[in-house]
């Protein structure tokens, strides 16, 4: 037992090497976090400071003027109303259809790696090369309207009416549902096998086992589809963009448009109220998700 | 089972095994029908998503003026915005009538406006994925090492920022770029692309797998921090940083927005912001130059395809 004592100098030396690997450990975080603090986190904090005065030469105290102005500008709410709008609608889609691919591929069909393939491919390929062929289906006289007009249906003028929205979300789902589904195929092989079987054992019916057991397995990946689906389908102004250009038609006008007008003029305070009013919305949206997802998705771990 | 097969193979078969024989001959036809359903949804889907891709290659070995007879008149509308629709069909053409690669030949020897647009995009994205890359490992492993509390938090922050749409990051960005003096030039894309945080949340969460012991056994062999870092954590993480740096790769291939506010000189605009500007009069070039456009993507997907859906499924769980 004595022997095995460690001498207290050794010991000093040995939390003195340790106390150096740490601060090591800090050298190699330093570039990023240097670069983080300047090109994030810095100017974020200046974000809400121009958020709460009135201009960034006088700089006086105006409190909440900055996001009434905005949130009462008709722009504004316009682009925010469609925003939510094509969230509400694109998100859930993206994640029920996805999961559905998902299951389908995890059932015993063939050429299955094949499928994979090719339900990936979209995610792959840059939107501005497949602008010119999604105005070339959904034009007018194009092929959609053709093939609505087999089933009786008459003409849409697609980019132009209020239909524009079902265009990008098909193309939004059309860009996503592949990567929202590989998120899937892995919870759902990661289900422990045995459970699944005893399941059968005790002659669950399919539904069942599908709602008691897989879905409470894949709560956290729900979770987590839902989430960058979310974020995606605040990128879906790109698509926007490539389709129609600066100023579509009124459905589309999402937030980014917005922004890019606002950023055309300059406008400090409105860009800065706007940007924070989107982060703590953001950050709300995740905070709920986070919290029913640890009320609902406690007992399993994974 | 195995007892049902003695009994099968045995002279006498009970009513009961033949029963059972019957219902399995059910079940295993009903399981053909449903798979065989299930196939079909499966590659409607798959054609459904294949078919603009297709579509587009296919479209580009149309000649001009092949192009312009049958989709002139969508580009022409889309210009004037007005309701001038002429009663003539969009000819949708799954095969050109004749194959040329006459827009190939315009596309990379006569006009070089396209190729300096793709360089721009190539010049764009190569750096950031490589710095990307770089900082996240060495930060990913000072994540990784002597986890405490306040790294704990700096690492929560990160995913908030990761978190955050380009709506709400860009302000910063074009804040810093405008003291920074780097507005209207690379680096204003360039830099806050370095330092993203999503190469750092994926590559720390990777390298957190690796098992202490690995890591405490180099320690105790006399390994220094970046010894350690260069020599086991690095080699073990290849494979991860494939997959980022295809991830990576794909989102700046496709940027829009940075380059939209943060570049006012048209010059220097990718190619991806580019092709939304060709003009009606060189539709007939505009397949070609997307299929172009979209060869890099794909052949990074044709060589990391599962390297791709490995670091898809790193990303899911975001608790790690």
């Amino acid at each position: 037992m004595k022997e095995l004592r460690i001498p207290k100098k050794k010991k000093n030396k040995l939390v003195k090497k340790n106390e150096k690997a740490k601060k090591i450990s800090v050298l190699f975080l330093s570039p990023s976090i240097l670069g983080v603090l300047v090109f994030f986190v810095i100017p974020f904090l200046v974000v809400i400071y121009y958020s709460v005065v009135d201009n960034p030469i006088n700089h006086s105290f105006v409190f909440f003027d900055n996001f009434r102005n905005v949130f009462f500008n008709g722009a504004f709410r316009q682009a925010a109303f469609n925003t939510m709008k094509f969230s509400v609608i694109a998100v859930p889609l993206a994640v029920i259809l996805a999961l559905g691919l998902a299951m389908l591929l995890d059932s015993k069909i063939p050429f299955r790696s094949q499928f994979r393939t090719f339900f990936l491919t979209p995610m792959m390929v840059p939107i501005a090369s497949i602008v010119l062929i999604w105005q070339v289906l959904f034009h007018y006289n194009g092929m959609v309207n053709d093939v609505i007009g087999l089933f009786g249906a008459g003409k849409i003028d697609w980019l132009k009416s209020d239909y524009a929205q079902i265009v990008i979300i098909v193309l939004f789902l059309w860009k996503n549902l592949g990567y929202n589904m590989i998120l899937f195929m892995a919870a759902l092989s990661s289900i422990p096998k045995d459970i699944l079987e005893v399941a059968v054992l005790e002659s669950a019916k399919p539904w069942q086992i599908f709602l008691y057991i897989k879905l409470r397995y894949l709560s956290s990946t729900l979770l987590f589809v839902t989430i960058m689906s979310l974020i995606n389908s605040f990128k879906v102004f790109r698509e926007i963009y490539l389709l129609t250009g600066s100023y579509p038609y009124n459905t589309l006008y999402m937030m980014q448009h917005f922004m890019n007008n606002t950023f055309a003029s300059l406008d400090y305070q409105k860009l800065s109220a706007a940007a924070i009013m989107m982060s703590v919305v953001m950050v709300i949206l995740i905070g709920i998700l986070f919290l029913t997802e640890s009320y609902f998705g406690k007992d399993v771990e994974g | 089972m195995t007892f049902r097969k003695n009994t099968l193979s045995g002279t006498g078969t009970a009513l009961s095994d033949r029963l059972y024989i019957k219902k399995r001959k059910r079940r295993k036809r009903r399981t053909f029908e449903k798979r065989a359903i299930a196939t079909a949804i499966a590659a409607f889907f798959a054609i459904l998503f294949l078919m603009p891709i297709v579509l587009t290659v296919t479209n580009s070995f149309m000649s001009a003026s092949e192009i312009s007879s049958n989709y002139g008149q969508v580009f022409a509308t889309t210009d004037t915005g007005g309701k001038t629709y002429i009663s003539k069909k969009v000819n949708l053409k799954f095969i050109p009538d004749i194959v040329s690669f006459s827009q190939y030949i315009t596309v990379l020897l006569k006009s070089p406006d396209y190729l300096f647009k793709f360089w721009n995009s190539v010049i764009l994205v190569v750096p950031i994925v490589g710095f990307q890359l770089l900082v996240a490992a060495l930060a990913s492993y000072g994540f990784t090492r002597y986890r405490g509390r306040i790294k704990e938090m700096i690492f929560f922050i990160y995913i908030i920022l990761m978190l955050m749409p380009y709506q709400v990051t860009l302000v910063p960005n074009y804040l810093v770029s405008d003291w920074l003096n780097i507005l209207d030039s690379r680096w204003a894309i360039w830099l806050p692309g370095f330092f993203s945080p999503f190469a750092v949340y994926l590559l720390t969460k990777f390298m957190r797998r690796i098992p202490v012991s690995v890591i405490e056994a180099a320690q105790i062999d006399g390994a220094g921090e970046w010894q350690i870092f260069r020599r086991i954590c690095m080699p073990l993480c290849k494979g991860c940083m494939c997959s980022i740096a295809i991830l990576i790769f794909i989102d700046y291939w496709n940027m829009v927005e940075q380059p939209l506010i943060l570049l006012s000189d048209e010059a220097m605009h990718p190619l991806s912001v580019f092709l939304s500007k060709i003009n009606s009069g060189e539709i007939g070039l505009a397949f070609a130059v997307a299929t172009i456009y979209m060869v890099p993507t794909l052949l990074v997907f044709l060589y990391g395809e599962d390297y791709l859906v490995e670091g898809i499924t790193y990303q899911g769980g975001i608790k790690g």
